[in-house]
């Protein structure tokens, strides 16, 4: 039994130890907002936040969490990061990022975790921190943009 | 709601009766445009009444949009043309997915679907028009209600206006309106008149889709839901011979193992123990005819045919003068190969199926809500009416979830029916790269004969590969003479004026399923095309925009995305050392796109900094889609441009998810700058005509780069050529 936190939250996790966190939240705890997307590190759709940092749930077995806290898109506005999720979602609403969608909670996360650190990115520094994240429709450029808009409206914050 | 046998006072009724609202449907049975030749033959019964609109008490509105959203903004554009003639408050729209419902066919294919970049086009009418009516009845009931006219009447953004400025909101008119009959006739707002339609609307789905709310197919939860994970043939085509499942059931958590006809599949309580359980089964499989095929083998086969067309490769189009060729000055030859190619949605393919007895439900992100909803029913021995098929939003499909053959969810219903609980199939990304139902890989040889001055006197074009129709239930409809239209487009109807222009089809059977892709045949016809335009400009010693303006010249809505690509991207102007451009033009679905690809080359890698594109979609109704859609497009025909393909070896797939069927990042994505031509009386496709003209524009920047002609995709490929 492994024991983390999701959200905030204690959970007692019972099934099989080798149980990659993605499916513990998927299946085990109804939190869908984390996606499925290859199951090997590939293409972001399941980044949550471990102790605050972006990592890829698909490979992550929930025994190697124990006692660490995850943050999911749902808990994410909730945090002491909350400014930061709701500028980068109020960013990429305004700039019309989404298309189908699946992909974009990875991509908020990723996002998120990016501003928390560098307040102020660069182009080169979207890069190296959304070059994991994958998206099929192509909505890369106004990922961009949006990152650069939520930046700009944090630092007016 | 029962359609098929439900009378329009009881429909409405009923339909009241589902939370106080007005609920509009009707029908709109015409046919046109493109689709006019492939429409089915509309039934001449009474058409059951359908639903698009409710207006509620509350006085919002939830319209019903009858396609698959996927990304390509159908929740907004439709809602969009409904709230223009509603004259509501756009801030109280809302979209819902329609489920599957023969009130929801496709206005020009006479089945619910979505593809060919038609949603929009085919629905402009019809959601006006259902818009129109919900008014004109709002209208009435408050005119009735003051007891005027009501032509004394008009309406602003949700309210009725009457004399005197009386005014009553739309919900407090719901149940007064409900009772009236539908008006037959409408007028319509002409283009000049929208207020809505051709602004930039920001999208309805967005805000579920940033906080991880928004259901897709993979989200679906139901009680007692089991998971599914299926053991697919290693080679297309192999039968199960025999397996073993012993240490499956020492898995816990998994419950059944089932055979399908495709595989086995290991349904288990959740996800991770069906996979587990999947990875502990033994197949032992008859691999069948598909066992020896290889890239390289069909590469030669391919080749052979396209220099040598078999006596069975059918004539798509006729030269007038056959014997041109042989009075040109000059000939140029050259022979093109695209692989085939995975659509690799984000979102893997899945379907949950609950069987109740004599009826079943349904859930899944269809393109083909119709033939999907018929597939079901047959698997699990029922009428298609015993179905329901709910519409989950999907990742992302580009064609993928549009099988005349209803792959996935065949299996998926087969699955259910044997574990008798409810389950949701859910396919790996190993799955779904390794599955088939690819683009047809294509090779295509073009001999073009010169006159003397080194115009086009003739050219000889033989396109080699597999049909998408062929085979399946499609095949009686679309394929013509033995040639699928599919195959050919894009170059049997080029815009061009070419003279003497003959066009031979060797339709292949390599036994790799195949399918339609984003922009079907356009997406390998315009690579071939353009190249060699621009190879022919280069013969001619023109100027690649100069050349195609010349055999352009009868075609305003080409030549107007030309001119206005290479005005935008400052063609001719000089570029920083290292960096060249190239240009590209294509017509598919009704709508033209000219895209100036600027690119480097880093050591081996190719580098594309900036896309001009030019887009003529005809009436546009959505700015802010039409842009996203296309820096979309271009960005999924750069991944397959760059790096895209599927390769065969000893019957297996060489790829496997997205380490090696690589895809376009975000460090590789260039600045696309999209500018749309203004006007039109219709909208035409959006979703699909920028993906085509990609691939060449960055081909014909390679050549001004470089010297070099690119005859061959993708540019970075592994394979010899």
């Amino acid at each position: 039994m492994a024991k983390f936190f999701v959200n905030g939250e204690q959970v007692d996790f019972r099934a099989a130890p080798d149980t990659p966190l993605l499916w513990a939240l998927r299946d085990q705890l109804g939190l869908t907002g984390t996606k499925f997307g290859c199951g090997m590190a590939q293409c972001g759709a399941c980044t949550v936040h471990l102790d605050g940092k972006p990592i890829r749930s698909c490979v992550t077995p929930v025994s190697a969490i124990e006692g660490k806290r995850v943050v999911t898109i749902e808990g994410i506005d909730h945090t002491s990061q909350g400014h930061v999720a709701k500028a980068v979602q109020a960013a990429w609403v305004d700039k019309d990022v989404v298309q189908c969608g699946y992909c974009q909670s990875g991509q908020v996360m990723s996002a998120v975790a990016l501003l928390r650190e560098n307040p102020k990115p660069t182009d080169a520094d979207i890069d190296r921190a959304m070059a994991g994240n994958i998206c099929r429709c192509g909505t890369y450029q106004r990922i961009r943009e949006a990152i650069h808009a939520a930046a700009g409206s944090l630092r007016k914050a | 709601m029962k359609p098929q046998s439900t009378t329009r006072r009881r429909f409405l009724k009923s339909s009241s009766a589902l939370a106080g609202a007005l609920v509009i449907g009707f029908w709109l049975p015409e046919t046109r445009g493109r689709f006019e030749a492939r429409a089915q033959p509309q039934a001449k019964t009474p058409i059951p009444p359908n639903a698009f609109v409710r207006v509620g008490k509350d006085g919002s509105v939830t319209v019903l949009v009858k396609h698959l959203e996927f990304g390509q903004g159908v929740n907004t554009a439709l809602p969009m043309m409904v709230a223009e003639e509603l004259d509501c408050d756009w801030s109280r729209v809302r979209s819902d997915l329609a489920p599957a419902g023969p009130e929801y066919a496709h206005t020009g294919f006479g089945m619910q679907m979505t593809g060919g970049s038609s949603s929009v086009p085919e629905s402009f009418d019809q959601m006006r028009t259902a818009g129109a009516q919900a008014r004109l009845m709002l209208m009435q009931a408050a005119a009735n209600q003051w007891k005027v006219k009501v032509d004394q009447v008009h309406t602003a953004r949700g309210f009725v206006i009457g004399p005197g400025g009386r005014k009553l909101a739309y919900g407090q008119l719901v149940d007064a309106a409900a009772k009236l009959p539908m008006p037959d006739k409408v007028t319509l707002k002409k283009p000049g008149q929208f207020a809505l339609i051709g602004k930039p609307m920001r999208r309805l789905d967005s805000r579920d889709k940033v906080t991880g709310q928004a259901q897709f197919g993979l989200d679906v939860k139901r009680q007692d839901l089991h998971t599914a994970v299926v053991a697919h043939a290693p080679v297309f085509g192999a039968k199960v011979r025999s397996f073993n499942a012993d240490k499956v059931k020492a898995v816990n958590g998994v419950t059944h193992v089932i055979e399908t006809a495709h595989g086995v599949a290991v349904v288990a309580t959740s996800f991770w123990s069906a996979k587990k359980g999947r990875d502990a089964l033994e197949v032992d499989w008859d691999l069948g005819p598909v066992a020896a095929l290889s890239t390289e083998s069909l590469r030669t086969q391919y080749r052979q045919a396209a220099a040598q067309p078999p006596a069975d490769a059918k004539v798509a189009r006729k030269a007038e003068h056959p014997d041109a060729m042989k009075g040109a000055a000059k000939t140029i030859v050259a022979e093109y190969e695209v692989p085939f190619l995975a659509h690799a949605p984000m979102e893997p393919l899945n379907c949950t199926v609950e069987v109740r007895g004599d009826s079943a439900e349904l859930w899944v992100g269809s393109q083909f809500q119709t033939v999907d909803q018929a597939a079901a029913a047959k698997v699990l021995g029922l009428q298609p009416s015993q179905v329901k098929l709910n519409t989950m939003l999907a990742g992302g499909g580009f064609g993928r979830r549009a099988n005349p053959v209803s792959d996935y969810v065949v299996e998926a219903c087969e699955i259910a029916k044997q574990a008798k609980v409810p389950v949701k199939t859910i396919w790996t990304r190993e799955d779904d790269i390794r599955g088939g139902f690819y683009r047809p890989m294509y090779v295509h040889r073009v001999e073009v004969g010169l006159d003397a001055q080194g115009a086009i006197a003739a050219w000889n074009h033989v396109i080699v590969g597999s049909s998408i129709v062929g085979g399946t239930p499609f095949e009686a409809m679309m394929v013509k003479d033995g040639v699928d239209p599919t195959s050919v487009e894009g170059v049997a109807d080029t815009p061009y004026e070419i003279a003497n222009m003959q066009v031979t089809l060797d339709t292949t059977r390599p036994g790799v399923p195949v399918l339609w892709w984003r922009s079907v045949g356009h997406s390998h016809s315009a690579f071939v095309m353009e190249t060699m335009i621009d190879e022919l400009a280069a013969a001619a010693n023109k100027d690649p925009v100069a050349y195609r303006r010349g055999l352009l010249a009868k075609n305003p809505k080409m030549l107007g995305v030309l001119e206005l690509a290479a005005s935008k991207s400052g063609w001719g102007a000089p570029l920083p050392a290292g960096r060249a451009r190239g240009i590209a033009v294509h017509e598919s679905f009704g709508s033209a796109c000219a895209q100036v690809a600027e690119v480097s080359l880093e050591g081996d890698e190719v580098r594309v900094h900036r896309v001009v594109a030019a887009f003529d979609c005809g009436l546009v109704v959505n700015p802010m889609t039409v842009e996203a859609q296309v820096q979309g497009a271009i960005a999924y025909g750069l991944s397959a441009a760059l790096m895209g393909e599927i390769t065969l070896k000893d019957g297996r797939v060489q790829q496997s998810n997205f380490h090696d069927y690589r895809v376009l990042r975000l460090p590789q994505m260039p600045r696309v700058e999209v500018f749309l031509v203004p006007g039109g009386e219709k909208p035409t496709g959006v979703g699909e005509p920028a993906t085509p003209p990609i691939a060449p524009a960055v081909a014909n920047a390679l050549f001004a780069l470089t010297g070099k002609r690119v005859r061959k995709l993708p540019l970075g490929s592994t394979q010899s050529a």
